[in-house]
């Protein structure tokens, strides 16, 4: 089944798009700080508290923005937000819900735009602390990113399709599991968490990008902070759960590895303290490139054979 | 009041984010403030954040007794603080400048150059006290943005049994010397 418009619409607004992933998003972000906290002996926030954050932050005053730049730093959170929730939409939770020819490329591409907005936010915000946070969270890209994408390259490569629907379809190689693995150790990175929260290092570069943002603005980066947890955690769900046919169960059992994908990488970030940049750099580019390219040399391996 | 402004009332209550600043404090303050997030305490349960940028935050605390240096770097920050807000003084050297009067060194008290809404006065008080003064200063702040009026300043006790209770006394250092049984709200 191809995706036209209407579906395609449906998805994005929809299921698993913005109705369901904005709710989806509080919650994720609510288990991670519920689960840090819990690790740490505290109670931690209530429920609803991401949605309070959110909401408060709608009502509060922006400082004045001026000149191109103001209109920039006013646009990179917009954009953010739509590429992340276009990537949640872009997610096969529902068998058979439609997909096209390399929209796994497409899913990458949005995945990395809220990075780069915030790599340019940043800049543009002319804060030394956001300059330093922006230059950061360019190194740590290139680290991590080569890491990603090779796994994904080379799940996509032995199954010979860059269709995410029918990867989902296909049964899980030991291959695949490998790739799994190695996108779950870019994901602390991605989203910024312990011991990988360079970008954002709070306390450290103050707020990092984030430093001189403010009010519904800052709103904006959080909500788009949750839809990336969503878009990238069911990534993962989405490439490590066994196909079925039932839409409520399929449903669900997108649901439950998402959320054991988040108390895993909360796990780690509760129990780990911040890397210095070289000390991060280094571990990509040393040990899990090295993972990487077995699993890509593999991939290419297998697709000879068969 | 609809219903939007009552969900934002009650957001802007639920949701303190903090920006700690220190106006030439011995740390013993800034020691507590930390305490208070730590797990005894959790002050994130009332969903307070401590922020890395005053661009964030809703409350400034303020610890220390205000040296010359401090003055412009805290008017700066008030100044980046985006409203609605409201400001803090933990500890008795905001207050009073405490055992620091008269020093030449000194431009305090805080409410000299700032409009204070919460005093938290102890040398140094006590992490309940502090997550007290907090959501106070967060009751403070969402009524005033609801209601656009000037709120006085509110004194809190020693170890702030009575949320809210303004006491005369406090705002002397004496007041330091107020034994008030722990507040039985904030209970680790």
């Amino acid at each position: 089944m191809n995706l036209n418009l209407t579906t395609a619409l449906a998805r994005f607004l929809i299921f698993p798009g913005l109705l369901f992933a904005v709710p989806a998003a509080w919650f994720l972000l609510w288990v991670e700080r519920k689960a840090v906290a819990l690790m740490q002996g505290r109670i931690g926030p209530p429920f609803m508290q991401p949605f309070f954050d959110f909401v408060k932050l709608l009502g509060k005053d922006t400082p004045p923005r001026v000149g191109a730049a103001g209109m920039l730093m006013k646009l990179w959170p917009l954009i953010a937000v739509s590429a992340a929730a276009g990537a949640v939409g872009l997610l096969p939770v529902l068998p058979s819900s439609g997909g096209f020819e390399g929209d796994l490329i497409l899913l990458l591409a949005l995945l990395e735009l809220p990075s780069m907005c915030i790599i340019a936010a940043g800049f543009s915000s002319r804060s030394i602390f956001g300059e330093i946070g922006s230059a950061r969270e360019a190194v740590l890209s290139v680290a991590y990113n080569v890491v990603f994408l090779l796994a994904i390259v080379s799940i996509a490569a032995s199954q010979h399709t860059f269709r995410l629907e029918a990867l989902a379809q296909l049964p899980a190689s030991p291959l695949r599991w490998l790739g799994v693995l190695a996108i779950l150790v870019c994901l602390p990175a991605k989203l910024h968490l312990n011991p990988f929260s360079l970008p954002n290092a709070e306390q450290e570069i103050y707020s990092g990008p984030m430093t001189e943002y403010a009010g519904p603005e800052l709103a904006m980066w959080e909500l788009s902070h949750g839809l990336e947890w969503v878009a990238a955690t069911g990534l993962v769900a989405t490439l490590a759960a066994p196909h079925v046919g039932l839409v409520w169960l399929a449903v669900l059992l997108f649901l439950a590895l998402s959320f054991a994908v988040v108390l895993l990488l909360s796990v780690v970030a509760a129990a780990t303290a911040r890397l210095a940049i070289d000390t991060t750099v280094r571990f990509y580019w040393q040990v899990t490139l090295i993972f990487a390219v077995l699993a890509v040399s593999s991939a290419l391996f297998m697709r000879l054979l068969s | 009041m609809n219903l939007w402004n009552k969900l934002m009332c009650y957001s802007r209550r639920r949701s303190p984010w903090l920006f700690h600043m220190n106006g030439g404090s011995c740390n013993g303050c800034d020691i507590e403030l930390i305490a208070s997030l730590t797990p005894r305490y959790d002050a994130e349960q009332l969903g307070v954040r401590l922020e890395g940028s005053p661009r964030h935050a809703d409350i400034l605390c303020v610890t220390g007794p205000i040296t010359h240096n401090a003055v412009n770097a805290i008017k700066t920050v008030y100044g980046q603080v985006c409203g609605p807000k409201a400001v803090v003084a933990i500890g008795s050297c905001p207050a009073t400048t405490n055992v620091f009067i008269d020093s030449r060194t000194l431009d305090g008290p805080l409410n000299k150059h700032l409009p204070v809404d919460v005093f938290v006065p102890g040398c140094p008080p006590r992490p309940d006290a502090i997550i007290l003064g907090v959501a106070k200063a967060a009751e403070i702040l969402a009524n005033r943005a609801a209601n656009k009026i000037p709120v006085e300043p509110v004194v809190m006790a020693l170890a702030g049994s009575e949320c809210g209770e303004a006491c005369a006394c406090a705002a002397t250092p004496d007041a330091d010397k107020v034994a008030v049984p722990a507040a039985n709200e904030v209970k680790p």
